[in-house]
């Protein structure tokens, strides 16, 4: 137990400790971002796969489903053995748990792309992979990035949990503080998460009003 | 191949499965803390998102409260409140709480705000008070989100409570944690598959859950008039 009158953030300590507290911040945004990109590359040929034959949906619903139900620190248990405790074991769990998210956003957008552009796509000759690249893919775009956002906000928690594999990031100031009954460690890395996660989600905000001037917005 | 023979033998040695660090005990460990905490905090949701669902007010809230719940790291918010509550049952029990809140109020609020207006119309026109319409028409209808809420919340609590060994509470997470600490793969991997077991059959159980309560109130939100509302209550 603490002793009473611990300050819940010792600001000398933050103070000796500002490139320990940058680093993990750094691997922290590292690991997430690998993950997402990763989640990315994985789930968007999964929801065109879906889209298109929509017999695979159940099941890529299905396994990426159970996934996602997984507790995480269970995923990374199961793959301790093959993968060691290393960033592998640490980004195929996290990997693994944007997919859902992504896959579901992705075809919802694919899904609510309007019969007219389709039409007009059609009557323009275009094969059904430009249809796709140039019409579908597009106009999905907000969907995608609000999986995006989903994903990335819930990925930033968990990056927090790979610290007990030994993978740095602002868990691992968490482990520290916990580990040592120390607070201040355990506060500063909570809230820099926290920080990151609503920087993230305003960022991806920012993004989609770049990248879709056209949409119609409230 | 030989280390899942290591993990079967783990499983099937009886002394693993008995006493006071057994499996069995462990589970119901796992289960009264996961148990505890989502009946505490639909106590405490439900009656929120009823209410603001009645009288529709409160949207951007109800909203965001899900979006922060989400942004708060699970493992941060059981570590904060072992600095508040000290080790063991109490602190996880009351993270559980605050990370199982938010889902239940947000899907609850959903549910009964999207309740069609002609349905509450019928029923008021029936000459239902605002408390009738709120229990024998809009909860029923909103009951498919409101267990979508519960399920979103005990997956979660459940997958969480894994964590609650980090600070010497019970439960599943005891195998892993101490599996990774004495190194003994066998006996993390077997306390992962238990613990992924056990929340995978509860998404499912759940799930049939929801269908089942969705069903049903499909053929509510269909009815159009007060008589047909009338025969859809009683049936």
């Amino acid at each position: 137990m603490l002793a009473a009158g611990d300050p819940w953030v010792k600001w000398s300590w933050v103070a000796d400790h500002r490139d320990v507290i940058w680093n993990a911040t750094r691997q922290h945004v590292e690991l997430t971002v690998i993950a997402i990109v990763i989640g990315l590359l994985i789930a968007l040929p999964l929801s065109v796969l879906s889209f298109r034959a929509r017999r695979f949906y159940g099941p890529v619903l299905g396994v990426t489903g159970i996934l996602y139900t997984i507790p995480s620190l269970a995923l990374f248990a199961f793959l301790i053995p093959w993968t060691g405790l290393s960033r592998t074991t640490a980004e195929i769990g996290l990997v693994g748990y944007t997919l859902l998210i992504l896959v579901r956003n992705i075809v919802t957008g694919l899904d609510g792309v309007p019969e007219d552009a389709k039409e007009a796509a059609r009557g323009m000759g275009f094969t059904p992979t430009r249809q796709l690249l140039r019409v579908e893919l597009p106009l999905a775009v907000p969907a995608i990035l609000a999986g995006v956002r989903i994903a990335t906000v819930t990925t930033i928690g968990l990056v927090t949990v790979t610290a007990l594999i030994g993978q740095g990031g602002l868990g691992a100031l968490i482990l520290d503080g916990l580990y040592r009954d120390f607070r201040t460690p355990e506060v500063v890395g909570a809230a820099l998460s926290v920080g990151l996660a609503v920087l993230a989600d305003v960022s991806l905000i920012v993004v989609e009003r770049v990248v879709t001037p056209w949409a119609v917005r409230r | 191949m030989e280390f899942l023979g290591r993990v079967v033998e783990w499983l099937t040695t009886a002394s693993h499965w008995s006493g006071s660090g057994g499996i069995v005990h462990r589970v119901v460990e796992h289960l009264e803390l996961s148990g505890a905490s989502v009946a505490t905090a639909a106590l405490v949701a439900m009656p929120i998102g009823l209410v603001f669902g009645h009288i529709r007010r409160g949207g951007v809230v109800a909203v965001n409260v899900a979006n922060v719940g989400r942004a708060i790291p699970s493992f941060a918010l059981l570590v904060l409140a072992q600095n508040v509550f000290g080790i063991g049952f109490r602190p996880a029990y009351v993270a559980l709480v605050a990370l199982a809140v938010p889902p239940i109020v947000t899907n609850t609020f959903i549910g009964v705000r999207d309740v069609d207006v002609d349905v509450r119309e019928a029923a008021r026109g029936m000459g239902m008070s605002g408390s009738q319409v709120l229990w024998r028409v809009e909860l029923p209808l909103a009951l498919p989100l409101v267990i979508a809420g519960l399920r979103t919340a005990a997956v979660n609590v459940v997958a969480t409570a894994t964590l609650a060994a980090l600070i010497a509470g019970g439960g599943l997470g005891r195998f892993i944690v101490d599996g990774l600490a004495q190194r003994d793969s066998p006996q993390a991997f077997s306390g992962a598959l238990l613990v992924a077991l056990l929340a995978v059959a509860i998404e499912v159980t759940l799930g049939a859950v929801q269908r089942r309560a969705r069903v049903r109130s499909a053929t509510v939100a269909r009815v159009q008039g007060e008589e047909e509302l009338a025969d859809a209550l009683k049936a």
